[in-house]
């Protein structure tokens, strides 16, 4: 039998940064908040032996242990799905912090454009643009840019974020917390050349501090210190931004918060009598096996993309999405990325083992729709950027692509080029597909006997062309940079989940102002259950050509929100 | 055709530990496991090698000492794996190998600690052999899989050249991994047990971290890998030399101290 625990107003299924983000709001706000959090405690004090590259990066120290829970996967409804048996194309988050502890800082915030794609598709091309018959399943996020950019501010300030005005992004209310970091060699080089080619470059945004800030919470941040270990790693100086060293602190400050690790949700609790509500959740310790029941006013699924969408499976809560008949909400939308590149061979050596997980350059100017797509066959586009994360030698073995894989070629190819290459990249959006979704195993089951959460997933037609595009556009780039040799990155053909690619995940879950296409309204608000929220990259309609973390900030804030005011007064927020 | 090596008996490893000395946390000279093993690291370049080494004292050849071995008990496998290694990352006008730089005794604590046994991975069954977008689905653990590997690697290597692994010439040895790399060579064991390129995914990926990881899990011997490379290690910040118009060379320093070089005496 479950041990039943003391009531509380808001429990949060998980502690990243939006677990932490709405302990740390609710907490101030005087509500009662406790946060299951299934890995182990950590924070700075932690990251004091990091450098090491094959633990970290290579062995995914910081990540979720698969043996207990991972995925399926499959390219199409025609394959067998099997098991993601090791961590490959992208890299899910346990304990802690979450994915928030390893990431690498990159805070952009997400196009006006984004929010309101198919509205301003459709007037700008018309709709025939959009695609329907071909399957593409493009729709507007029921917010716009400028009802969220208070919460993108407020994310910002609480991350410390360096950087400068990007003259190609949504209107700030405010400048960045902090200056943008240093600008090296590397960065000056694609400064100019992509100012000679007519481009707006900017520094990136980073959550890897260009001086110590204290933010609103009254949380220190310490001032990057460019060792070159970031992705992957966690922060031996507390100079990145992460749920440990903010909004995590902050809400245990307040004396209204408690962080429960070793405590894996596996239920969302409902009760037979009122399919409005939700009445908590079920946990197991996963040290000794106990259940436990925490009763709450309010939940908040703040875990994975894929957790998320997990639980509401497993609990029954919401329609699953069917392919055949597009009807049902939960698991649709599902989207990932795509990455269009090129790498530049030069003579001359650089520092390509220092930096810093954001230490970048980018533009705007193939990213949505700030370039005119009237003659092209996709929608949206790309950032384009260097990054000097600080190149580590396992990892970092670029070869031309005549050059064999080992033996004695290899070896010098990948040693001489580990200094003499850089790499232009654009992070492309990827737009959502009647084929592609999330759905429930029926073969294969996680440690504690639940279905794992299957993925039938590739890329499209758009996402084709668009890596193409952005690949050509990086090459000259990398061309006006004085590259001896420019080598193109290949077109991009079946979806394959065992490379590295990026961690934005998203949709599965995702927001809007219309149940029928949508999980939750604009507030996170669960459409079939009042007092249950869910936020995260799974609230996303689809992915853009970024890095998603300050738009998940920016969602979790307004969660937050909007779980202060359900507490407050109850009943449908979209109604006001 | 799933026959298992002669390692079937159950390996213990305090026996093999106070069998070598190793627990006596002693260091392990050349010449007690040298005697003892009767190993050359060098392949058929001989003993003549290790010879010299030990008399000319450098720092590789310090680190070319035998630091004990935790997984392979046996010495032939063990050479047999030493040798493909070096193959992937060979010995030329560069600088050393794989062999020189201790990545075999870098896999050899692998394989038996975590990463040999999957111990963070899912491994439930059913297994399927499934498409090659959907990852590594053998059955075996990489421990297994390294055992069959060597096997396979001698079998085909006395099919096609009437000789085992070891005794081949580069060129030969060059062909027998290329079958396995393209999925060629007979594993002896159905798909879904595990495949060929598998195998050698593996071989190539471990040779390339006992090259380059931190000198703490036994390889990249005084740090002579990272050297190559120019990659410092590990250094606290870059801060003030960041904004370099030129590349900076800087001594690498490992993650722990200065003395781990490798050779087992840290």
């Amino acid at each position: 039998m479950a041990t039943e625990m003391d009531r509380v107003d808001v429990v949060t299924v998980g502690v990243g940064w939006t677990g932490g983000i709405v302990a740390a709001e609710a907490a101030k706000a005087g509500l009662q908040v406790v946060g299951l959090e299934r890995g182990r405690e950590r924070g700075t004090e932690d990251y004091q032996h990091i450098h090491d590259e094959y633990k970290y990066a290579i062995r995914y120290e910081l990540m979720q242990d698969v043996s207990k829970e991972t995925l399926t996967f499959r390219n199409s409804r025609d394959q067998r799905a099997l098991p993601m048996r090791q961590l490959g194309s992208f890299l899910l988050g346990e304990n802690l912090g979450g994915a928030g502890t390893h990431w690498n800082g990159q805070t952009w915030r997400f196009l006006p454009y984004d929010f309101e794609i198919r509205s301003m598709t459709e007037e700008r091309y018309g709709s025939e643009k959009l695609r329907d018959d071909d399957g593409y399943r493009v729709q507007d996020w029921g917010i716009t840019y400028d009802e969220l950019e208070p919460y993108f501010d407020q994310f910002e300030k609480t991350a410390g974020i360096s950087g400068e005005e990007n003259p190609l992004s949504g209107p700030r209310s405010n400048p960045y917390p902090t200056p943008p970091m240093m600008k090296t060699r590397i960065l000056e080089m694609f400064e100019e050349a992509s100012s000679n080619l007519g481009y707006d470059p900017i520094m990136m945004p980073s959550a890897n501090l260009s001086e110590q800030f204290e933010n609103p919470d009254g949380q220190t941040i310490a001032a990057c210190q460019y060792c070159g270990f970031c992705e992957r790693f966690g922060c031996e100086y507390g100079a990145k931004s992460s749920p440990e060293v903010t909004v995590i602190p902050a809400a245990r400050e307040t004396g209204n918060f408690e962080v429960r690790t070793h405590s894996n949700v596996v239920e969302i609790l409902t009760d037979e009598d009122d399919d409005s509500q939700v009445t908590g959740v079920r946990y197991v310790d996963t040290r000794t096996g106990e259940e436990f029941i925490q009763p709450a006013d309010v939940v908040v699924l703040n875990s994975y993309v894929f957790n998320n969408y997990k639980l509401l499976r497993v609990s029954d809560i919401g329609q699953q999405y069917d392919p055949e008949t597009e009807e049902g909400t939960l698991g649709r939308n599902y989207c990932y990325q795509i990455f269009g590149g090129a790498t530049g061979y030069f003579d001359e050596q650089f520092n390509t083992f220092m930096g810093a997980g954001a230490l970048g350059m980018a533009f705007d100017n193939y990213n949505g729709d700030n370039f005119d797509h009237s003659d092209l066959d996709f929608l949206h586009g790309g950032n384009m950027a260097i990054t000097q994360t600080g190149n580590r030698p396992i990892a970092t073995n670029t070869i031309r692509p005549d050059t064999p894989s080992w033996g004695s070629e290899f070896k010098k190819e990948s040693i001489e080029n580990y200094t003499r290459t850089l790499r232009v990249q654009g992070q492309g959006a990827s737009l959502p597909h009647k084929d592609n979704y999330i759905d429930l195993d029926d073969e294969y089951t996680d440690a504690y006997g639940i279905p794992l959460v299957q993925l039938t997933y590739n890329f499209t037609d758009q996402d084709v062309s668009a890596q193409k595009y952005l690949a050509e556009k990086a090459a000259e780039v990398v061309e006006e940079m004085g590259a001896n040799e420019v080598v193109v990155d290949a077109e991009i053909s079946d979806y394959s989940i065992v490379p590295y690619q990026s961690t934005h995940n998203t949709g599965g879950t995702v927001m809007g102002d219309d149940p029928e296409t949508s999980v939750t309204n604009n507030w996170l608000q669960h459409w079939d259950r009042d007092n249950l929220f869910v936020v995260g990259a799974g609230s996303f309609v689809h992915n853009s050509g970024y890095n998603p973390t300050a738009t998940v900030g920016a969602l979790a804030y307004r969660c937050a929100e909007g779980v202060i005011r359900f507490a407050e007064e109850g009943g449908r927020l979209e109604e006001e | 055709m799933a026959e298992k090596g002669p390692d079937e008996k159950q390996f213990s490893r305090r026996d093999f530990l106070k069998t070598t000395g190793v627990a006596t946390g002693g260091i392990i000279g050349g010449s007690l496991l040298g005697g003892f093993v009767g190993f050359n690291m060098n392949g058929d370049s001989g003993g003549d090698t290790a010879q010299n080494d030990q008399e000319s004292g450098g720092d590789i050849a310090q680190g070319q000492q035998d630091p004990g071995r935790v997984f392979f008990h046996n010495d032939a496998e063990f050479e047999t794996i030493s040798q493909a290694m070096e193959r992937i990352f060979p010995e030329d006008d560069m600088g050393p190998g794989a062999i020189t730089l201790g990545a075999p005794y870098f896999l050899d604590m692998q394989l038996a600690g975590q990463y040999g046994n999957n111990t963070r991975e899912y491994m439930q069954g059913p297994f399927y052999a499934g498409e090659t977008t959907q990852g590594y689905q053998a059955r075996l653990r990489r421990a297994e899989l390294f055992r069959l590997g060597i096997e396979r690697l001698n079998a085909e290597a006395n099919e096609q050249f009437d000789d085992d692994f070891s005794n081949l010439d580069g060129e030969d040895q060059d062909e027998i991994l290329t079958r396995f790399q393209e999925g060629e060579a007979d594993l002896g064991v159905p798909e879904d047990t595990a495949k060929p390129e598998d195998f050698f995914g593996l071989l190539r990926s471990a040779t390339i971290e006992g090259v380059y990881a931190d000198p703490l899990y036994r390889g990249n011997r005084g740090m002579e890998g990272w050297k190559m490379k120019n990659f410092p290690g590990h250094q606290y910040q870059y801060i003030d030399r960041i904004q370099s118009d030129s590349m900076v060379e800087i001594d690498p320093q490992p993650l722990f101290g200065g003395d781990h070089n490798g050779n087992g005496n840290g």
